[in-house]
């Protein structure tokens, strides 16, 4: 069933640019949005699968595009090698945080978390020695994989939609390992899941560093596909849309998650149209989803199909499920 | 050197009396309601824009002080009957989307109706700077400074000693023991948000001849009064009070002696360290998990 979910849906994006090709929503959307489907298959893991809540996920995917942003710009590295780096200083500081922040609960995590976000960001927009400070750095050169140049739409919209690809499979694998059983028992309660002799701390640090790792990743991509990168592409706004993109879609379900980072892509790109009504039509719909749709618009439609399929089985007279 | 440490205290004590005020805000409402609201920056911001909306047509400040307050009260009461109480019951993240997205909204509103220009309130009265001991202060941050303390004063004399305060405390203890000693806790929740709501309005009011208010305003102030419930201990409306009142000091020190660009990373890099040490807020009650 699952392997069904996902070969369905990896065709789906395989067939898209053939259908369409050279069209906007697809090569330039379609990047847009595979990378936030990185991100919030990444924070999913972290917020729907642990229980932990992030809104400062931004940081690590700022992390990950300024160590490519400056290692290729003033060092001329190769570009998957500052990727690599990326990788490894956000993966670090992930681990080196993940002891103090993981031990708040509740709203208090949600406070350490936003604060870091935004020094980070404070950061980034004062360092400007290192990140060219409010105005950002630009000429960042293409990604170049072993030397093939990703240098088109086209190409980016295969390589985001491989390593989106690569990421859902990743998380689905993570979630039914022995990791991923133990971190839903931290979610359920985390006293529990220590009397069942489960390492809390260690499984809600791993799950904190891989997160921020898909973030980073996430970030280096963003990089070298937009070739310029500044400090209001990883504010607490974009965090908060990480954070909207997880719930949105439905928590604790990878391809919920994925949705959401679709979904809510599209609509912003829709929004544009409305100009001074985005804001207004954005966070109405928010509250509006929020409020009648908890679960997320992956999940409780979800559920209402599956009702609808039983109501109809029921009148043909086949037994419901 | 003593005369500019004076001067940051000085800043700081009235910046930090608008976060405490924020603050006071965010603990009223999370007493309440167990939600953080998200929109309690946008309280503040849409107090300020209202009055500079109702001077401009032509009201006297006070009349417009007063007339914005209440709409903002106003608003916090539509927030709760409108957004929250649907939504009873929902997950601490479900809520905190909930608010995220009512701030969006507001702000969405807010600048359909006024543009995204930036708006001062004039002192309420004069700028003529006060010198004292080589510092130099603003009338307004007196203003600001009175009616804080005021404001304080008032909310622990009415959660004390009026009857009202004391079913809105008891429904913050345990609702369901409230409901069945006959207080009406959907009213004391709508209560809860509109005298947060009116004093995050006042909050903004007071600072608008100091700082600009537009649209976007409400985002900061409302972090930072976040933060200052936090520190305080969230739920404690007093440690709330202590904390704005240290993280503004704090933060008015850290962009004078270090530098100033870096000034809310001092402030949110001292929550963090709070946290770490105090996973509950310096004030806060250390409670034990229910297992």
């Amino acid at each position: 069933m699952r392997l069904l979910g996902f070969s369905a849906f990896a065709a789906g994006v395989a067939l898209l640019p053939v259908l369409f090709p050279d069209n906007y929503f697809v090569t330039v959307v379609g990047v847009s949005a595979g990378l936030h489907v990185i991100l919030a298959v990444g924070l999913n893991l972290l917020m729907g699968y642990a229980g932990q809540i992030s809104l400062g996920h931004a940081a690590f995917f700022g992390m990950g595009a300024y160590a490519s942003a400056i290692l290729t710009t003033r060092y001329a590295w190769p570009s998957l090698l500052a990727m690599a780096a990326g990788l490894l200083a956000a993966g670090l500081i992930a681990w080196l945080l993940a002891r103090p922040i993981l031990r708040l609960r509740g709203h208090y995590l949600a406070m350490a978390t936003l604060g870091f976000g935004i020094i980070v960001h404070v950061v980034m927009v004062q360092a400007t020695d290192w990140t060219g400070g409010p105005d950002g750095m630009a000429g960042i050169p293409p990604l170049n994989l072993l030397g093939w140049e990703i240098d088109s739409d086209r190409r980016w919209y295969g390589v985001v939609a491989a390593t989106a690809l690569l990421a859902i499979w990743l998380s689905l694998n993570i979630v039914d390992s022995r990791i991923g059983r133990a971190l839903r028992a931290v979610r359920g309660s985390e006293f529990a899941a220590r009397m069942m002799g489960i390492d809390t701390t260690r499984a809600k640090t791993q799950v904190f560093v891989v997160s921020a790792l898909f973030a980073a990743f996430a970030g280096g991509l963003f990089a070298h596909q937009q070739a310029f990168v500044s400090p209001d592409s990883f504010n607490l706004l974009v965090s908060v849309e990480l954070v909207i993109m997880v719930v949105l879609g439905g928590m604790a379900s990878t391809f919920g998650a994925a949705c959401g980072a679709i979904a809510l892509t599209l609509l912003n790109e829709g929004l544009v149209v409305f100009e001074d009504y985005e804001m207004l039509i954005h966070g109405a719909l928010l509250m509006t989803v929020m409020i009648f749709l908890p679960q997320g618009l992956f999940v409780g439609l979800n559920r209402l199909g599956r009702r609808l399929w039983i109501a109809v089985l029921s009148r043909h007279g086949s037994p419901p499920q | 050197m003593p005369e500019q440490l004076l001067q940051f205290l000085a800043t700081g004590v009235t910046v930090g009396s608008i976060y405490a005020l924020v603050g006071l805000g965010f603990a009223l409402i999370y007493n309440a309601s167990d939600v953080v609201n998200f929109a309690q920056g946008e309280f503040v911001m849409l107090g300020a824009m209202t009055t500079v909306a109702l001077l401009n047509a032509g009201l006297p400040l006070a009349l417009a002080g007063v007339v914005a307050t209440l709409l903002t009260a106003l608003v916090g009461l539509l927030l709760e009957r409108f957004a929250i109480e649907p939504a009873a019951g929902a997950s601490v993240v479900s809520t905190i989307i909930i608010t995220i997205g009512a701030a969006i909204f507001l702000r969405g509103v807010v600048l359909l109706l006024w543009g995204k220009g930036f708006h001062a309130l004039p002192p309420f009265t004069g700028d003529a700077p006060i010198q004292f001991w080589g510092a130099t202060l603003l009338p307004q941050s007196l203003w600001v400074l009175g009616i804080t303390a005021l404001l304080v004063v008032l909310v622990r004399a009415f959660f004390n000693h009026t009857l009202l305060g004391k079913a809105l405390l008891a429904c913050s203890f345990n609702r369901n023991a409230a409901q069945l000693v006959g207080i009406n806790v959907r009213v004391m929740l709508r209560l809860a948000y509109a005298l947060s709501a009116a004093l995050g309005a006042l909050a903004g009011i007071l600072v608008a001849p100091i700082t600009f208010t537009s649209y976007e305003a409400g985002v900061m102030l409302g972090l930072k009064g976040f933060s200052a419930a936090i520190v305080g201990g969230i739920g404690n409306p007093m440690g709330a009070v202590a904390g704005g009142l240290l993280l503004g000091v704090l933060e008015s020190l850290g962009a004078g002696l270090i530098s100033s660009g870096y000034k809310d990373a001092i402030a949110f890099l001292f929550v963090l360290m709070v946290l770490f040490f105090e996973p509950t807020g310096l004030f806060g009650h250390k409670t034990a998990e229910r297992v």
